[in-house]
């Protein structure tokens, strides 16, 4: 189960980036663009705390610039 | 006994046990989302309009970078396995701990002004929707726009009351949220690359867009040069406080093996290469299809990728601002001990929000950024000397523990001096601040050695370290 989760996290991974890609190459709208990548968003967000962020590490409350 | 993981206050006072060790694997997954942060969207434009020019920007990136992953990795890395010491309470004992309250307490402070860059940062991304823009006036200390200034309150007032409750929530959406962050920073660097019609290796090589990106900004703001050489010392100490300031001996304590000094490295090269190229992108996007050379991160992610930038931004400064505003509460409660830490988390995030209300401020974090390490780093150059000079000089290490003080007069001079002329040369001078960052933490650890000659009181050289101190 965790590993289909994962796998549909990538592709939603996959989905915000690769658009952007076909864009540059003129293959794709920017409006078509932008649609893709706030599903692949979407996706990402409720998938993907299924399987990770259950732990912190040390880093967790330290402060990065 | 070893308690679940959760954030570095666990063994706060004790070195870590071999049990909670970590291998290398753990470190690049920490940094991998670490570096990809609000300041982001901030930091990659200011060098675009600080006029660099595009190889400068690449190649500087580069070597800065390479330079920071190096001082990771051989001059935190082997303090933090043989001490496995948080920094806090290795400063406590070789400084004292009133000391170390003070640190913490100008930490907290510069905290605040972070925490303010990031709430301006995402008040410009939410106005988006509302029609609200910022824009930036002036004067440093000026308001901008009404309706952008209450913004500011709302998201600032929401953030401190978030930050209250503490870190855990938004340090989880921070890990899930950061492999995504990353795909949305190269998607917004490729997309704004496809509106300058850069689709080629040729054009992209050529730098045209860059160029005239450069020229659009310096003929609005006057000509501005921001070379090679300032890149590369940015790009190295940007981070300083983290790695010159020993800040990740927290972090780096808890690691198994030397190698996991190299981890640093895939949060340098996605958050503070890819990214901030990104980020500069999309301001050159903006200057050709819109002419405005205003670097609001907001306008910026919406012209590249609409709403999922703006969620992109929203997050991005939200989850900076979380843990800064978090720490700032903790120094601060430091401080007023009798107060609570909620009362103080929110004062802190009142201070933030203030600072987020002058939006020069968050147009100065590349200026900040160098101050922030010219003010912390010093104090790294305390622990590096104690653990690798101190006996061989015939003094004492750790010497406020060894010899019961509060206050090791040694370590303040050491600090103070050389901060407070780097402070006079960047305010008073105009030096560029990230060029006093190694220069003021030589000058810290010689002037330790010398103070510490001429200040420290014989102690027994196998004197118990006590525990319990303030």
């Amino acid at each position: 189960m965790i590993l289909v989760l994962k796998i549909l996290s990538l592709v939603a991974l996959v989905i915000t980036i690769l658009p952007s890609l076909l864009y540059v190459n003129s293959i794709l709208s920017l409006d078509t663009l932008k649609w893709l990548s706030l599903a692949g968003t979407l996706v990402w967000f409720v998938v993907t705390p299924l399987w990770m962020g259950r732990t912190l590490g040390p880093d967790s409350d330290q402060v990065r610039i | 006994m070893a308690k679940k993981e959760s954030g570095s206050g666990e063994f706060e006072r004790e070195p870590v046990p071999d049990s909670a060790l970590k291998g290398p694997g753990k470190f690049w997954g920490m940094y991998a989302g670490e570096h990809a942060a609000g300041t982001e969207f901030m930091i990659g434009p200011l060098f675009l309009g600080a006029g660099a020019s595009l190889q400068d920007l690449v190649l500087g990136l580069l070597l800065g970078n390479a330079l920071a992953v190096l001082t990771w990795r051989y001059l935190v890395v082997p303090i933090a396995i043989a001490k496995r010491m948080t920094l806090y309470y290795q400063l406590e004992r070789i400084a004292g701990g009133s000391l170390v309250k003070l640190y913490n307490l100008v930490n907290g402070l510069l905290f605040c002004f972070l925490a303010g860059a990031m709430v301006t940062v995402s008040a410009s991304a939410i106005g988006i929707p509302f029609g609200i823009f910022y824009s930036v006036p002036s004067d440093t200390f000026a308001f901008g726009e009404l309706s952008f200034t209450v913004l500011v309150i709302v998201v600032g007032a929401v953030m401190a009351v978030i930050a209250a409750a503490g870190y855990e929530t938004v340090a989880r959406v921070a890990n899930i949220a950061a492999p995504w962050m990353i795909a949305i920073f190269a998607a917004c660097g490729l997309i704004s690359l496809g509106q300058m019609e850069v689709n080629s290796f040729s054009a992209l090589t050529e730098g045209k867009f860059w160029n005239d990106a450069i020229a659009f900004v310096q003929e609005k703001e006057g000509p501005q040069e921001f070379g090679f050489w300032q890149i590369v010392v940015f790009a190295w100490l940007c981070n300083g406080a983290m790695h010159f300031g020993m800040a990740d001996l927290s972090i780096f304590r808890f690691a198994r093996h030397r190698s996991s000094g190299w981890a640093p490295a895939i949060g340098m090269f996605l958050g503070h290469y890819m990214a901030w190229i990104a980020a500069a992108l999309m301001l050159a996007a903006q200057i050709k299809l819109s002419q405005d050379h205003a670097a609001n991160p907001g306008a910026l992610a919406w012209g590249a990728l609409g709403w999922t930038g703006i969620l992109c931004v929203v997050i991005a400064g939200w989850t900076t601002a979380n843990p800064t505003i978090y720490r700032a509460g903790l120094a601060f409660q430091g401080i007023l001990p009798k107060q609570s830490r909620v009362a103080m988390t929110l004062a802190a995030g009142a201070v933030a929000t203030l600072a987020g209300a002058f939006p020069n401020l968050s147009a100065q974090l590349l200026g900040f950024v160098g101050t922030y390490g010219t003010i912390l780093g010093p104090m790294g150059a305390v622990v590096f000397v104690d653990y690798h000079l101190m006996k061989k000089f015939g003094l004492a290490d750790e010497y406020a523990a060894r010899a019961l003080t509060n206050f090791n007069l040694a370590v303040f001079v050491a600090w103070l001096l050389p901060v407070a002329v780097g402070l006079y040369l960047i305010f008073w001078q105009g030096v560029f601040a990230a060029f006093l960052v190694i220069p003021c933490w030589i000058a810290c650890g010689i002037l330790y050695v010398v103070m510490s000659k001429v200040t420290q009181q014989p102690v027994s050289e196998t004197s118990e370290i006590k525990g319990g101190l303030a």
